[in-house]
């Protein structure tokens, strides 16, 4: 049944394969679920980002009498946000940071993925485990390592450390994607670029770079996106200063108890999530033409 | 060209060495006979003895082992029917079926552990504690099983399905026979995989385990937040231990686990 | 006796017919062949017969009972599918015993059943290997035994030998012809390729765009193609734009431009003066040597204008006097002699007056 069918029908084929009832029963389940735990907090944060803070913390009440009360709905905490250039600083150093650290994991991660790409099979799996292993490490743990490493070197609470701490926990991240990338890279354009003259640089530069861009997208996304939410590296290694928006987010749900703000933060991380993630898709998928 | 490859395996190996050291030092020093942990004094297991009385943190491994136990299953059976959903139904509404399920797993756990927290207090007014944890760890891990028993399946012919079907077997028995024992390896290693976020998850159950309950790694952030101590590093020598082992098992099972987790 | 009858039976997806109308009669024990180039509409109404898709129109009977709204489990057809679809976590004795077991038959019926049947495919020294430590061949041996062992009343098989590379291809082919005879069950076998359908079927069915364009044997749909779909989808043909001058009891007399009188083989219901095309097989056309005496009626001059060596026939492209460029077929009969003219050589082509067929347009 190879021959090209059109969607039409492949639509309908894919229908008649389980009878109804099965279909439901099966998607069912995990659909209420995800819908009910996931989506619905989801847009319950949205509309806490309209709200006022309740008066010992939370949120106001939004229903009196059963029904929306109109006054209870709020902008401030947008013109909170946007008022104060605190707020702005904060999310600009935490894209910088995120920016830093995913540029030193791709300069740790590429030779370590050509490495690995370059192997023979029985040695590949080998070292990808390696890699994957101190991944197996809890999160806190691999945090707390640099504290004791960074402690006696005075070297803690500083910049360097929640830099250092990021990259340590998110270079699996990008060294995976790269290296299952780099892999599949045909080894004849090389030696094809080698016999028409092209030196070692160039035939990286000009060949296994471009080609190796879908890979490093992925990797950047991995990277990138985590890092931007982080709380806990910034606070366990960055001491006070050095806020980022996970600090920030922590400290209003936890901390502060003031909600609507919290909510606002995350509503707006949550956008620049989606906006990296629609934008590594593209330049993923326009990669691929060219390439 | 040699030259190259040389450089290339210093740089790769420097890169490994930035990866285990840390980690050595670690568990070196949980055998460290001194508080602190700057210079190495003797070799001592008086660490691991102090934690198997602390009473606190064992509670705190029982609690962590028994949310695991539960989230992984629950997280497991889920998954899978969303894994087979998604795979052999991407028509009509089910074609959002896969945005629902793998964005809890992109998305930075910050924002799912706040919403979780908002969801619960402020619409159920639900008190945190177990429940409100396994519930979190079910979202996020039900995300990757999904992933691995969905690439199961696209690795499989799908003629056989309906081969089955044509030869006799009603959809029930084609399941039983054929579907499930050719997905079981997916879903042992989803469950292994589930059991391992479950029991390393830090940022999610932070925001959702209230004031009542804890887990190892809750536990293990208040012990770094107050010293550092030795025992913190035999207790995450032990835990690097524990998620080796499932690491190691799961990759046995499904090859694509590895794959599935970037 | 019909053991399958497909009456009026229609296939929509959406806009597109991708069975349109069709109704066949298919007689007990035959090998019966749906020929089709791609998207014709054949394989739809293979899975229709095995239930996996239900018809828009129309209704299925085997043995007299419709199939409507009867799931595939239920029906006794089995299919050998195109890629095998194989069980790879069943051993061969555990894939070809399915049917046994879905059928609930005990262990002893089951045991001898399966014994024979390996036998029968000649695969019993390998029944406890698994799909992935089998060649093309044998699984497609595996597949036949899987769908045959419990007796279907029908077999349908999806262009099965597809896969293969063209010398295994021949013994398959020979394989099955042998296989269906002994076992007698009947056949519905798809493919597009005409080699195929003439080497192995007792009938066939040309299919075109959801339509049936001609059921018949297939010396009968070589040898006379109802239209021009069916004489160009199989073999290679020529085609000569002609008129009818006379439709005779005897004989059909038709004028091609330029050429002169054709004498053809009568075809009923045509009226002179209508317009046509004659249909003309290659190893038909006879060639002469200019000057020769023209001893076939139908005789015409041109010259050879390309010559194609495939090493047992020579086939040679002639243009005739009205600039119509028409293929024959040489047999090098004389080994060692590669050809018999050359390029630019003046000839006759000729042909009998029962060769080739009128069709309409």
């Amino acid at each position: 049944m190879n021959k090209p069918i059109p969607d039409a029908v492949a639509g309908q084929r894919a229908g008649s394969r389980g009878s109804g009832l099965t279909r439901w029963l099966v998607s069912l389940p995990p659909t209420l679920f995800l819908l009910v735990f996931f989506l619905a907090p989801a847009l319950i944060m949205v509309a806490a980002s309209f709200q006022h803070p309740g008066e010992f913390g939370g949120l106001a009440p939004l229903f009196i009498d059963g029904r929306i009360d109109p006054a209870q709905l709020t902008l401030e905490t947008y013109r909170f946000f946007f008022g104060d250039w605190i707020y702005a600083e904060i999310f600009l150093r935490s894209f910088l940071v995120a920016a830093a650290t995913t540029l030193i994991c791709l300069a740790l991660a590429y030779p370590l993925a050509l490495t690995i790409a370059h192997s023979t099979k029985r040695h590949r799996d080998l070292l990808v485990l390696l890699v994957i292993l101190p991944f197996a490490s809890n999160f806190l743990i691999r945090i707390y390592a640099w504290i004791i490493l960074l402690g006696p070197a005075n070297l803690l609470y500083t910049p360097f450390a929640v830099i250092a701490g990021m990259v340590y926990v998110h270079l699996p991240f990008m060294i995976l994607p790269l290296y299952s990338n780099l892999e599949k890279h045909d080894p004849a354009l090389l030696e094809a670029a080698q016999d028409l003259g092209a030196g070692a640089w160039t035939r990286f530069w000009r060949i296994t770079f471009p080609l190796s861009l879908p890979g490093i997208w992925s990797g950047t996304a991995l990277v990138f996106i985590p890092v931007l939410g982080m709380f806990a590296i910034p606070e366990l290694l960055g001491g006070t200063g050095d806020l980022l928006i996970g600090n920030l987010i922590k400290e209003q749900f936890l901390d502060n108890r003031d909600w609507p703000l919290g909510s606002t933060l995350s509503l707006l991380l949550t956008l620049a999530v989606l906006a990296l993630a629609a934008l590594s898709a593209w330049a993923g998928r326009s990669r691929r033409r060219s390439a | 060209m040699r030259r190259r490859i040389n450089w290339l395996w210093a740089a790769s190996l420097a890169v490994y060495a930035f990866l285990y050291v840390p980690l050595a030092v670690v568990v070196l020093f949980s055998f460290n006979d001194s508080l602190l942990n700057a210079q190495w004094v003797g070799f001592t297991t008086r660490w691991y003895g102090k934690l198997l009385h602390d009473d606190e943190m064992l509670r705190a491994a029982a609690n962590s082992l028994f949310i695991a136990l539960t989230a992984s299953s629950v997280a497991t059976l889920l998954g899978t029917m969303a894994g087979i959903a998604m795979q052999r139904w991407p028509v009509g509404l089910l074609r959002f079926l896969p945005f629902l399920v793998l964005t809890p797993v992109a998305m930075p756990e910050i924002l799912l552990g706040v919403s979780l927290l908002l969801f619960f207090r402020q619409v159920l007014d639900l008190t945190l504690g177990l429940f409100s944890i396994l519930v979190a760890h079910i979202t996020f891990s039900l995300g990757f099983v999904a992933i691995i028993v969905r690439a199961r399946l696209a690795g499989m012919d799908e003629s056989i399905f309906e081969a089955a079907r044509d030869l006799g077997a009603t959809p029930w028995r084609t399941f039983r026979h054929v579907t499930f024992p050719l997905i079981l390896p997916g879903i042992l290693a989803g469950f292994l995989m589930s059991f391992t976020l479950s029991i390393d998850d830090f940022v999610i159950t932070f925001f959702v385990a209230g004031v009542g309950v804890t887990t190892l790694p809750l536990q293990i952030y208040s012990m770094i937040k107050v010293a550092v101590s030795p025992e913190v590093n035999a207790v995450s020598t032990l835990l690097m231990a524990l998620t080796l082992t499932l690491i190691a098992l799961a990759s046995r099972l499904a090859p694509d686990t590895l794959k599935a987790k970037s | 006796m019909a053991i399958l009858e497909i009456r009026g039976v229609t296939r929509r997806f959406g806009d597109l017919r991708a069975v349109d109308d069709v109704s066949l009669s298919i007689e007990a024990g035959e090998f019966f062949t749906l020929l089709g180039p791609s998207g014709c509409g054949k394989t739809t109404l293979l899975r229709m017969i095995a239930g996996f898709d239900e018809p828009d129109a129309g209704q299925l009977f085997l043995d007299g009972q419709a199939l409507t709204g009867i799931p595939p489990e239920k029906r006794p057809v089995h299919t050998v599918f195109q890629s095998y679809a194989l069980f790879p976590h069943m051993s061969v004795a555990q894939n070809i015993a399915f049917p046994l077991r879905m059928a609930g038959k005990d262990e002893d019926e089951i045991r001898r059943r399966l014994k024979e049947t390996l036998e029968l495919v000649h695969l019993a020294d390998k029944a406890q290997h698994f799909p992935h430590e089998l060649s093309g061949g044998q699984k497609q041996r595996v597949a036949l035994a899987r769908g045959l062992i419990n007796k279907p009343r029908l077999l349908l098989l999806d262009e099965p030998l597809g896969a293969l590379d063209a010398k295994l291809r021949e013994q398959m082919e020979r394989e099955l012809i042998a296989l269906q005879r002994e076992v007698g069950v009947t056949f519905v076998f798809v493919t597009h390729s005409q080699q195929e359908a003439l080497a192995l079927s007792h009938r066939i069915a040309v299919m075109n765009a959801g339509r049936i364009e001609q059921v018949d044997v297939p010396e009968q749909i070589y040898g006379y193609p109802r239209n021009r779909f069916v004489a160009d989808f199989i073999g290679t043909i020529n085609l000569l734009p002609v008129e009818v001058r006379e439709a005779a009891s005897g004989h059909l007399r038709l004028l091609a431009p330029g050429l002169g009188e054709i004498v053809a083989p009568p075809v009923a219901g045509v009226s002179s003066g209508e317009r046509g095309a004659f249909a003309l097989r290659p190893e038909q056309v006879r060639i002469s040597a200019h000057g020769a005496e023209p001893e076939l009626h139908n005789h015409f001059r041109g010259t050879i204008r390309d010559s194609l060596y495939l090493g047992d026939v020579t086939v040679y492209k002639i243009e005739l006097d009205n600039r119509v460029v028409i293929e024959a077929l040489l047999a090098n009969s004389a080994p060692g002699h590669a050809r018999f003219f050359e390029i630019g050589d003046a000839v006759g082509a000729g042909w009998r007056q029962d060769a080739g067929v009128y069709l309409r347009e």
